[in-house]
């Protein structure tokens, strides 16, 4: 099934014919109802006229989290306040957090784009969708409840939490679909396991997970623990919450709702536009939003596109899982590295822990980058081949990933300090005067 | 027969070592016989104690990766060609060394080598068809 056939199937001319049409009226919009943004577009000379071809798209300033904290609260707001039907928020990094005002048309496409992700699933009217995700302010809980609401299923709006009352609905309920982040999807599945059910005595057969990185490891376990097909769900707040792209059947890439959400990949570095495949942050432009449009809105989310179309019938563009924010990117020796490629090295080694830190120094004018990991506690270690053999195979399987080589260094257990809150995954020593 | 060496590993800084033999003092641990296989970054420091389970939790909760493992140690009389005669019956049925060391003489004036080698099991039968004495832990006190 395929909720929006017109728009998710279309072919790449009538596409493109769409999103011509509708970032023109945007940036129109957005010119003469937003004074931060135009100001913007003046000092870079560029005019809402200007924008004749898709590809114009390049000459628009960017949005950025910076940009959101500087109109705290509502700045960057286009429509009058009595139009604004909705509020939500995200965390902010600096303190304040991002807020996000949705007219009833923008209410409405966000329904229409978690529509087009739960059909991907293969769920609809006659199905139960258990939702899990918190609500509130956070869009994942009523993101995934307009959506639900939209292909006219019978909604379970648990939110997040007392996870002995989410496993008896389940049950009792014969949920269909499960939508939460992944990670409390795996303690629902350890719930079900505890409380001795089979995963067939469930009727659940699909999820949609979202809001939060997660490894192959994980969607193993959730769906083996929870007898179900684990789809994956990208938004932002700032675009509009879930939905933005839903992986289908395929499993092979999440497809944009590329008629409401333009997206690009641009070189975090220099910020040009990178061709189709290539690995860069992903940027969006909102082409219906009226409340908060965003204009090449930069997500400091690291992936690829892939075009074609899709053994599923969809011809929609499809984004890659993130690999990485540029928040934690470092640049050594020019090549980009982001910490999570670093982690998923570790995640292959059951000799080491994901307790490490990597150590980033200017040694004879060049960079060295160096890998502090611990050793599993209660490994054994009798043996200085053990350890080197170790060693060559980690410093092997990094420089696949990384491209440059990477030193490794093992620590004891338990040696690494631990943190509180985040911890620091990163010391960059290189001084630059 | 077998003895029970405890190997625990270390990074190679300065005053790691005397991080991890004060713990020992701490905790009353004597050592009978001490060697350590290091590369550039690393050591694996073994040693022969008599209470080794202790040793190792002692270590443990103080940040060293310390285990036990079985190792041979054979009884080795003060004279040339002793410890040939051990390892010539070893080499004789192709079994391998992983690594060889002398624990402290004893008061007795005995002198035992403690080894790890490819099959500890096949070893241990060559070496006492060979005549030669295996130590207990408490022979090597």
């Amino acid at each position: 099934m395929i909720w929006n056939k017109e728009m998710e199937c279309a072919d790449r001319e009538t596409m493109r014919a769409v999103q011509l049409e509708r970032l023109q009226a945007t940036v129109k919009y957005e010119y003469e109802n937003v004074p931060y943004y135009a100001a913007k577009m003046d000092k870079a000379g560029v005019k809402p006229e200007d924008i004749q071809t898709l590809e114009d798209i390049q000459l628009l300033p960017f949005i950025t989290k910076e940009d959101l904290a500087a109109n705290y609260p509502t700045g960057l707001f286009a429509a009058p306040m009595k139009d604004i039907v909705r509020i939500q928020s995200s965390s902010g990094t600096t303190g304040k957090p991002k807020i996000v005002g949705y007219t009833q048309g923008d209410m409405d496409d966000w329904g229409e784009a978690v529509a087009r992700g739960l059909t991907m699933c293969g769920i609809g009217a006659n199905d139960v969708a258990h939702i899990s995700y918190g609500y509130g302010l956070f869009t994942g809980g009523l993101g995934a409840h307009a959506g639900a609401e939209a292909i006219g299923a019978t909604v379970l709006p648990m939110s997040s939490g007392n996870t002995a009352r989410q496993v008896m609905f389940m049950q009792d309920m014969k949920s269909d679909v499960l939508c939460c982040t992944p990670s409390y999807a795996l303690t629902i599945a350890e719930a079900v396991e505890k409380a001795g059910i089979k995963p067939e005595e469930l009727q659940l057969r699909a999820g949609l997970f979202g809001a939060e990185p997660w490894t192959q490891s994980m969607r193993d376990k959730i769906e083996k623990g929870l007898g179900i097909r684990a789809h994956d769900i990208y938004g932002l707040t700032e675009i509009t919450g879930p939905g933005t792209a839903t992986s289908c059947i395929e499993n092979n890439g999440m497809h944009i709702c590329e008629d409401l959400f333009y997206p690009e990949i641009v070189d975090p570095n220099t910020l040009k536009p990178l061709p189709v495949g290539e690995t860069g942050e992903l940027v969006f432009t909102t082409l219906c939003k009226r409340g908060m449009p965003m204009i090449r809105y930069r997500t400091r989310d690291i992936c690829y596109l892939m075009d074609g179309k899709c053994a599923c019938g969809r011809t929609s563009i499809r984004m890659s899982r993130v690999f990485g924010r540029t928040d934690d990117m470092l640049i050594v020796k020019g090549v980009n590295v982001f910490p999570s490629q670093v982690e998923t090295v570790i995640a292959k080694f059951e000799e080491l822990t994901l307790n490490y830190k990597i150590l980033v120094d200017r040694k004879h004018n060049s960079d060295t980058i160096e890998l502090m990991v611990e050793f599993a506690d209660g490994l054994e270690i009798d043996d200085i081949e053990f350890v080197e053999n170790m060693k060559r195979r980690v410093e092997h399987a990094l420089r696949d990933i990384l491209q440059i080589g990477c030193k490794v260094r093992f620590l004891n257990a338990g040696t690494l300090p631990r943190s509180e809150g985040k911890a620091v995954r990163v010391e960059d020593r290189r001084k630059y005067e | 027969m077998a003895v029970k060496q405890v190997s625990i590993f270390l990074e190679n800084e300065t005053g790691r070592l005397a991080d991890l033999t004060e713990i020992l003092a701490e905790n009353n641990v004597d050592l009978n016989a001490v060697t350590i296989a290091e590369t550039g970054e690393y050591g694996i420091l073994r040693c022969i104690v008599q209470n080794p389970e202790e040793a190792v939790a002692a270590l443990s909760g103080k940040g060293f990766m310390a285990s036990i493992t079985e190792v041979l140690a054979v009884a080795i009389e003060n004279k040339p060609g002793a410890v040939n005669q051990v390892l010539q019956a070893l080499a004789d049925a192709g079994i391998g060394v992983k690594y060889i060391y002398s624990t402290i003489q004893s008061a007795k004036g005995e002198a035992a080598i403690t080894m790890k080698t490819t099959d500890q099991k096949r070893a241990e039968t060559i070496l006492k068809n060979a005549g030669v004495k295996l130590c207990e832990m408490e022979d090597l006190k």
